[in-house]
């Protein structure tokens, strides 16, 4: 166990300096880019906000269903199949056949290659279940069907939501799925994510619909509350353009009205729509509703037929520019809402970053005194091998980009008081060898054999630990176990080929003193 | 020599003891619950401004109707946290409550930290703490069958028992907060006092196998005296590092700390009078040790 070949030890020098280059990367900047890897400071270090954004996906349910109640209709229709009575009752579709045609009904939907039903052939399933309740069949989405839809409104929102938050320019945003229906977006920098709360709550469905007065309209009415809450407006539901017909939206200076507007530019098909829906409807007011509330409704005096526009409604210039940018971005498939928010101040992340500072030298320093006291010699070489294990390890999270919390330095710090168990394991054990061994080296190398299996059960049991919190953790108590589990592996190696190697080289030197350790 | 053996029976009863009471404190006072698993609001909040302390503070959230809201004074005298259950979700209670006291106090005062964890969230928090330590439990109690035999394991995870539940029922007693990072230290000590147990059980198979004449009751009190001092050392560069971290750590990791520093001080404790009284009780011999021998 003494005995080390050359290439070993030039082996082990090269590992330990190479680590200790890497960890000393965070500190300084090496002039030729030779390494520009950087450990992350969590969000609790370098002040940010995280935010947990859950999709309410029960508008798009309804949504869906709605329009999958007309295409049933208009499918049987066309087949000449008679179904009655078609109602959508807690995300169910309930309708009547008649015997005859019940189970065309259900081939339709049992059918592989139904256009009405798709098939996933990897899920085994249908969109759409179907049951079979006498002549009045219930139809709603299958398991597979759900996830398809809520992973599909995940994937459109997240893209909405990195869009909201590129425009706000925050650096270095980090926007990440969790599940099939959340998104995660952390902000670092950010200490107040309120104007970002603010627009990621807003779904941004912008319609222009006709007010009228006519309660039988076509289409159906509703009232509207204007934004402040306090007047109100029939509106059709008919919509004459909609947020996704606008190509870009912008903040402007109104100077005739002296007032800030958001000016809008159309496609194509809005444009037209636009163009014909202003000439037919010139005198009427048209609403602009954002979300359920109308924002104005100005009363259209010209045909505009230029495919631009404007929006004015008491903005603000801050007000303008964050519905310019709502509008820019385009509107969510359904609603999020925050159900988990954690925002740290940077005066309270450097705060903790020095006290997690001063708390790690000062542990250091107290293991690093008491060892010495305790071991003389020994204790020093314990000493070196700690240091270099904590460089060993800033070096592997630097490698890896690992993310540093507050936890994350709690973990360091204990690692370092964790990490002399080893090489104590190994000297106590040495020190009873010595009893009835007189040969030094017999006596170390009998230290070392039997204390590995002591040493390897111990660190295996907070690996498992560690491994656990890693999994089940979250954000900060994630750094805990990284910088916990990586600091088992920096330390069997330090203590196994450092320590061991200034061990070797120093009990070969004094193999017949006596009292060595 | 130390005689550990013969305050066996003493430090057995006293462990019966703390862990009924212990036990009785979880179920009847039960442990306060943080917002990570509780769901609702924190504030920290740092003043510049002696006006604002905790009585003026806390006046000025009761007038804001956000149910029950508890201030308390966070490290020194300028810091505060605020907690509150948001029971209705606010949207934008933050900005509520900032408009609020910007009419009192102006800007004499910053918010450093906010939390606002939702009761959905906080459910499945509460859940994960939950399986990750009976996870780590059970991963344990797996880990140690497959390389001691059975009486050991049964020692080594009553000790684990032990360690968690009193740790717990500390918390318990003095209603301190339990928060995603106390699960974190429950986690750790759990791997903790694991590791104690079984550099000492490693020493008493070592024994059993070497010694045939020596009895159970006599055998572990010679391991535990031969690993004495390596207990003793890792306990206190542990401890040491420990302490650091509460005393200047900062507020945040103060919990943490204090949980893993009362884990330590029990899993020691529980290794020596827990996990190997319970391999005198079950009357482990060399036999013990060499039947499995012969299996293997």
């Amino acid at each position: 166990m003494l005995y080390f070949s050359k290439l070993r030890i030039v082996f082990i020098t090269f590992f330990s300096v190479l680590f200790i280059l890497i960890a000393s990367s965070n500190l300084f900047k090496f002039d030729d880019n030779f390494f520009d890897k950087k450990i992350n400071l969590g969000l609790d270090l370098q002040g940010g906000s995280y935010l947990l954004l859950e999709i309410d996906n029960e508008p798009v349910i309804e949504q869906k269903l709605q329009n999958l109640t007309t295409t049933i209709r208009n499918y049987f229709k066309e087949k000449n199949i008679k179904i009655n009575n078609i109602k959508i009752d807690n995300q169910n579709i309930f309708f009547n056949v008649t015997n005859d045609d019940k189970q065309s009904v259900l081939d339709v939907f049992k059918d592989e290659n139904s256009d009405l039903n798709p098939y996933y052939p990897r899920f085994k399933s249908h969109q759409l279940e179907i049951e079979d309740t006498g002549l009045n069949l219930k139809v709603n989405f299958s398991r597979q069907g759900l996830i398809k839809l809520k992973t599909s409104s995940q994937d459109q929102a997240i893209e909405i939501v990195r869009r909201r938050v590129d425009e706000v320019g925050t650096n270095e945003p980090n926007i990440l799925k969790r599940g099939n229906n959340r998104i995660l977006v952390e902000l670092p920098g950010l200490d107040d994510p309120m104007r970002i709360k603010s627009l990621l709550g807003k779904t941004a469905n912008l319609t222009f619909r006709f007010v009228t007065n006519d309660e039988n309209d076509r289409f159906g009415v509703e009232k509207l509350k204007f934004e402040n809450d306090l007047e109100e407006a029939t509106v059709s539901k008919r919509i004459i353009i909609s947020g996704e017909n606008l190509l870009d939206a912008q903040p402007k200076m109104d100077t005739q009205a002296n007032q800030t507007i958001v000016s809008f530019t159309l496609d194509r098909v809005g444009a037209k729509r636009f163009g014909k829906a202003t000439s037919t409807g010139i005198g009427k007011q048209l609403a602009i509703v954002l979300d359920g509330k109308i924002i104005s409704a100005p009363v259209v005096r010209d045909t505009i037929a230029s495919g631009s526009g404007q929006i004015s409604g008491g903005f603000t210039f801050q007000t303008a520019t964050d519905l310019a940018l709502l509008l820019r971005s385009g509107a969510l498939p359904a609603p999020l809402e925050i159900i988990e928010e954690r925002t740290v101040g940077p005066d309270l992340g450097q705060d903790s970053i020095n006290a997690g500072m001063i708390a790690l030298a000062i542990g250091f320093m107290l293991v690093i005194i008491f060892m010495f006291v305790k071991y003389k010699i020994f204790g020093l070489i314990t000493n070196v091998t700690l240091i270099v294990n904590l460089f060993i390890l800033l070096g592997v999270l630097t490698l890896f980009e690992a993310t540093l919390t507050l936890p994350g330095i709690a973990g360091i710090i204990l690692t370092v008081g964790m990490a002399v168990d080893a090489n104590v394991l190994i000297f106590e054990r040495i020190k009873e060898e010595l009893k009835d061994e007189t040969n030094n080296i017999l006596a170390f190398d009998g230290g070392y054999t039997k204390s590995r299996t002591a040493i390897l059960d111990a660190n295996i049991t907070t690996l498992l630990a560690a491994i656990i919190l890693f999994f089940m953790g979250s954000g900060p108590v994630k750094g805990f176990a990284v910088t916990l589990g990586v600091g088992i592996f920096t330390t069997l190696f330090s203590v196994y080929f450092i320590a061991r190697l200034f061990t070797s080289i120093y009990v070969s030197r004094n193999k017949d003193k006596e009292k060595l350790i | 020599m130390i005689a550990f053996n013969k305050y066996y029976n003493h430090f057995n009863l006293l462990s019966s003891v703390l862990i009924v009471v212990s036990l009785l404190l979880l179920i009847f006072k039960g442990l306060n619950f943080g917002i990570d698993f509780k769901g609702g609001t924190l504030i920290e909040l740092r003043a510049s401004d002696s006006k604002i302390n905790v009585s003026s503070l806390r006046d000025r959230f009761n007038q804001m109707d956000l149910g029950d809201v508890s201030v308390k004074k966070f490290g020194n005298d300028t810091d505060f946290l605020v907690k509150f259950e948001n029971k209705d979700n606010k949207k934008n209670i933050i900005e509520e409550i900032k408009t609020n006291l910007d009419k009192s106090f102006g800007n004499s005062y910053d918010f450093r930290r906010v939390e606002n964890v939702g009761p959905k969230v906080s459910a499945e928090l509460l859940k994960s703490g939950v399986i990750a330590i009976s996870l780590s439990l059970a991963l344990m109690l797996i880990y140690i069958w497959i390389r001691f035999e059975w009486q050991f394991s049964l020692g080594a995870i009553l000790a684990l028992f032990h360690d968690v539940i009193v740790t717990l029922g500390v918390f318990s007693l003095f209603s301190l907060e339990i928060n995603l990072s106390i699960i974190a230290a429950v986690l750790t000590i759990v791997g903790y006092s694991m590791n104690d147990t079984v550099v000492i059980f490693d020493r008493v198979r070592e024994n059993l196998r070497k010694y045939s004449d020596i009895k159970i009751f006599e055998l572990t009190n010679i391991s535990i005296n031969e690993t004495l001092s390596r207990t003793i050392i890792t306990s206190v560069t542990t401890l040491l590092a420990l302490l650091a971290i509460y005393f200047f750590g900062g507020e945040i990791l103060k919990g943490f700390s204090l949980a893993m520093i009362l884990g330590v001080v029990f899993g020691t404790y529980s290794s020596i009078y827990i996990a190997n009284t319970v391999l005198v009780r079950l009357r482990v011999s060399q036999k013990t040790v060499l039947r499995e021998d012969d299996q293997k």
